[in-house]
């Protein structure tokens, strides 16, 4: 997290949301915790309203796959500051593990054909290397990242009301 | 004055900035005005759920938006309005179109239309019984959209304004 500088980042459902809110907890994440697939809907419109903040959307494979027709809106809004983190574990982390289908198709090519100004896939031991760049890159660009599957043990639940995160990322943006 | 006509000027004047929406015929005055108009800056989204989403950020980072479907899109945006839109608390006007009143419609809208005003109804959590509603009249359209508007915000929810067929079907 804190290669994201203060960017406002929408943070899909699920595991991701409580790994993030784990790892650091901060006034710039918005964290779903329902409407599984509308994520980066979310991102576009914070970045449709501000177009001279980046914006990340920090998804997951389940939720690309549920809101894929999303990702063409992205690629025809051809917005410059919109930036979309997809850690792929090939799985359903928070409902146990069950497989989705990203182990047979290319999230990052159907991004491509979307019309995202680039999208690429990476081990999950090159992120690091590669995710300062990736943040500076013109969007809308999608960086896959290929993670393992399973969860962390213990990992805390986001403790905020859903009005306190709508309230502080609000803030956020339009700070 | 001509009903589009008045009907946007009246989500002008009431606030709204930010538009997105999956069209229906009998909003295609609107939808029109729209595509003729790009200084409205609407967003023609693929599905009526990532409408709503869009909506949300936009709210959050300054706008007021207003999301415009078809009513056979409301089962598509159901997971969006109440596990966004209302735990949330994100006012999102929903424009949303009367296909299947009365019955009197192709087999596809029967039951929607036939729902229609029940299905805000039946959105309920605790005290919250039900999603505010209102029915476009057009000799009110700016006391309606006024009202609707009024209603969401006061509450922090979701609400609808209902169109019927010959409203906003033409662009004028």
């Amino acid at each position: 997290m804190k290669a994201l500088d203060d960017r406002p980042t929408v943070v899909c459902n699920g595991m991701i949301g409580r790994e993030a809110f784990t790892a650091e907890d901060r006034g710039q994440n918005f964290y779903m915790i329902g409407s599984m697939g509308l994520g980066l809907s979310i991102a576009i419109g914070v970045a449709v309203t501000q177009p001279d903040k980046k914006v990340l959307c920090l998804d997951g494979d389940g939720n690309v796959l549920m809101g894929a027709g999303v990702l063409a809106s992205a690629g025809a809004l051809d917005l410059k500051n919109l930036h979309h983190v997809v850690l792929d574990n090939e799985s359903h982390g928070s409902t146990g593990g069950q497989a989705t289908i990203s182990d047979k198709i290319h999230l990052e090519q159907i991004a491509k054909a979307s019309g995202y100004a680039y999208a690429e896939r990476v081990a999950a031991d090159q992120l690091e290397a590669a995710l300062p760049a990736f943040l500076e890159r013109e969007g809308p660009a999608m960086l896959l990242v290929k993670v393992e599957k399973g969860n962390v043990k213990g990992i805390g639940r986001v403790t905020h009301t859903p009005p306190e995160i709508t309230a502080r990322f609000a803030q956020a943006c339009q700070g | 004055m001509p009903q589009t006509t008045e009907f946007l000027e009246a989500m002008q004047a009431n606030g709204y900035d930010f538009y997105a929406g999956v069209p229906c015929s009998l909003l295609k005055g609107v939808i029109r005005r729209f595509d003729e108009e790009p200084e409205w800056g609407y967003i023609s989204a693929v599905r009526e759920d990532s409408a709503l989403g869009m909506a949300a950020g936009a709210f959050m980072a300054g706008k007021k938006p207003a999301v415009f479907m078809q009513n056979s899109g409301l089962g598509v945006a159901l997971n969006a309005i109440v596990s966004l839109d209302v735990i949330y608390e994100i006012p999102t006007l929903i424009v949303v179109s009367w296909r299947g009143k009365d019955g009197q419609d192709a087999p596809e809208h029967l039951v929607m239309g036939e729902i229609m005003t029940s299905y805000f109804d039946n959105i309920t959590l605790g005290e919250m019984k039900g999603l505010p509603w209102r029915i476009l009249n057009p000799d009110t359209i700016a006391e309606d959209v006024a009202a609707i508007t009024k209603e969401i915000d006061e509450r922090k929810v979701p609400g609808a304004l209902i169109v019927a067929k010959g409203i906003l079907d033409a662009s004028s």
